[in-house]
């Protein structure tokens, strides 16, 4: 039996709210789960875990190929989540709705496609707060044009210089690189701006919004972003699915990223021919449960309600930041003034492993190191931090637990 | 029972003691903090065993026929479970480092630092150690 959502229209409770998460009861070394490493990964509702459940049980074949009715159904839930993605993101059209295994494969597709267009003498823009996956293929596609990679640094409250972002453009800018939110700093970059002024070079712009996806709609017709993408398990989905938007007029001048079945047209031993979009960047079979699922993770945001979603998360991280900042020593890295809820600190010289460790042993998941965004600590001169990260379904109770362990890990340790 | 196993036996004894996890983290943190520290020069690039997480610097050399080992690492927990290696493995004969199984790990509660998903290391610690001692064999032979 399928679980309808008891959410829509209803006053936020976050009580109800966690009922949807079974993963929210079990214990952890022998303590009640708190659950804060959101940014890393965040939990699936049981709305989620049913259409998953259900697509094995009754409807599990392979799409736009099959004439049974099984992979017609399985055809038409996969398209119609296409189309529920289109809409949460507001492209145009589904076609450019590309569906990938994460946020790191359609980077990787962007960056393959534009091995065309680069050459030597040609510039790429990164904010200096990207993680690895949206730095290293880049650093790979110059490598392989010829082309140079330059910084927008960003200030120790880390907020992008964006005067120093404007000086770097020219017209030997050709792609721009930015995060929406930092993974490891919570900062909300202001994207629109960034976009603007990086057209105004004739520069395209791909915006890594992996972070941004479970706390923002992001409308890309609104933004005028010419790539755009996310990874579903960050967004209540499963993982192996991500979503990568682009401007028509982008995608169909991209070659395709990888060959084999469904991105064909007509296949001869002396030359094939390339289906039209989406389905020109999607070879071989997809991750077809995924892909529903992720539909249904979007409705069910939805079903909440992004504003609201934002405005309760917004409380968590202002009462976070106060509880923890009472801990004697314990600095906050990331304090722009547009962020999500994510803390990332220290406490005085203590390695942010230790810190995680003891954590665990009372239940309590947090992320620490560097985060896939060693740039950042080289930047702040630390081997890493611990991170915090909540979600619409944590609680000010769970703060206080995290509050109180830290204090006793520090005890401990100190 | 050789003397890595009796020192083994000796350090799960000690643990056994402690009734919960906090007390056993305590001691471990205790046995980290007096640790006798690898000497600065050897906290080097050449003398890191590379976890994801922390940094753990291990230095090895030859004491008449025993391999004599010093570490560092800046994560406390760290230290103190390679401070317990180092009990455990420091002074012995290469042979016997060779030959010593770490059951001890497990026994004392600290399991789980012997995933190979735990970013600390503990398995490239030890195999560190026995490589030291692989190398130190030859010398002895």
């Amino acid at each position: 039996m399928t679980k309808t959502s008891t959410i829509s229209n209803a006053p936020f409770d976050v009580e109800t709210i966690r009922r949807d998460f079974p993963i929210l009861n079990r214990k952890v070394n022998g303590q009640p789960l708190v659950y804060f490493d959101n940014a890393a990964t965040g939990q699936t509702p049981q709305q989620v875990i049913d259409v998953i459940v259900d697509y094995y049980s009754r409807y599990n074949a392979n799409i736009h190929r099959g004439v049974h009715s099984l992979s017609q159904e399985a055809t038409d839930a996969y398209e119609q989540a296409r189309i529920k993605i289109q809409k949460h993101f507001n492209a145009a059209q589904p076609k450019e709705i590309i569906l990938t295994a994460g946020t790191t494969h359609g980077i990787n597709l962007v960056a393959n496609g534009f091995t065309h267009f680069l050459q030597q003498g040609d510039e790429v823009l990164l904010s200096a707060m990207e993680h690895h996956s949206n730095i290293v293929p880049w650093q790979m596609l110059c490598e392989r044009t010829g082309a140079t990679l330059k910084i927008i640094p960003m200030t120790l409250k880390g907020e992008l210089e964006m005067d120093a972002f404007a000086k770097a453009l020219s017209p030997k800018t050709k792609l721009v690189f930015v995060n929406h939110v930092s993974n490891a700093l919570g900062t909300i970059n202001p994207i629109k701006k960034i976009i603007d002024a990086a057209h105004e070079v004739g520069a395209a712009v791909l915006v890594d919004g992996a972070q941004a996806a479970p706390h923002i709609k992001a409308d890309v017709q609104a933004l005028d972003v010419d790539f755009y993408v996310v990874s579903a398990h960050k967004m209540c989905g499963p993982t192996g699915v991500g979503i990568l938007y682009g401007k028509a007029s982008w995608l169909e001048k991209l070659p395709p990223y990888q060959g084999g079945g469904e991105m064909i047209d007509q296949v001869t031993f002396e030359k094939t021919t390339y289906a039209g979009l989406p389905h020109k960047f999607e070879a071989g079979t997809p991750n077809i449960c995924g892909g529903i699922a992720t539909g249904a993770a979007i409705d069910y945001l939805n079903a909440i309600g992004f504003d609201t979603l934002a405005a309760y998360e917004a409380e968590l991280l202002e009462y976070g930041t106060e509880q923890l900042s009472k801990i004697e020593g314990l600095k906050i890295y990331g304090e722009a003034a547009e962020k999500t809820a994510v803390i990332s600190f220290n406490v005085g010289n203590l390695h942010p492993y230790d810190i995680g460790t003891l954590l665990d042993k009372m239940g309590i998941a947090v992320r620490t190191g560097h985060h896939c965004a060693q740039p950042i600590m080289d930047f702040f001169k630390i081997p890493g931090t611990v991170r915090a990260s909540f979600a619409f379904y944590n609680t000010k109770a769970e703060i206080d637990a995290l509050v109180q362990g830290v204090q006793r890990a520090v005890n401990m340790l100190s | 029972m050789s003397k890595i196993e009796e020192i083994q036996e000796e350090i799960v004894e000690e643990f056994s003691m402690f009734d919960d996890w906090m007390q056993r983290y305590e001691y471990m943190i205790e046995l980290g903090k007096s640790l006798p520290l690898i000497d600065e020069q050897y906290k080097t690039d050449e003398y890191i065993i590379k976890g994801c997480q922390s940094k753990v610097w291990v230095h090895a050399n030859m004491e008449e026929d025993k391999v004599v080992f010093t570490a560092d690492s800046d994560a406390i927990i760290t230290k103190g479970i390679i401070a317990i290696l180092i009990r455990a493995f420091s002074h012995q004969h290469p042979q016997d480092i060779i030959d010593a199984d770490t059951h001890f790990i497990d026994e004392i509660g600290l399991k789980e630092h012997l995933s190979p998903t735990r970013a600390n290391g503990l398995v490239s610690m030890i195999k560190q150690l026995k490589l030291y001692a692989v190398a130190y064999r030859t010398q002895v032979n």
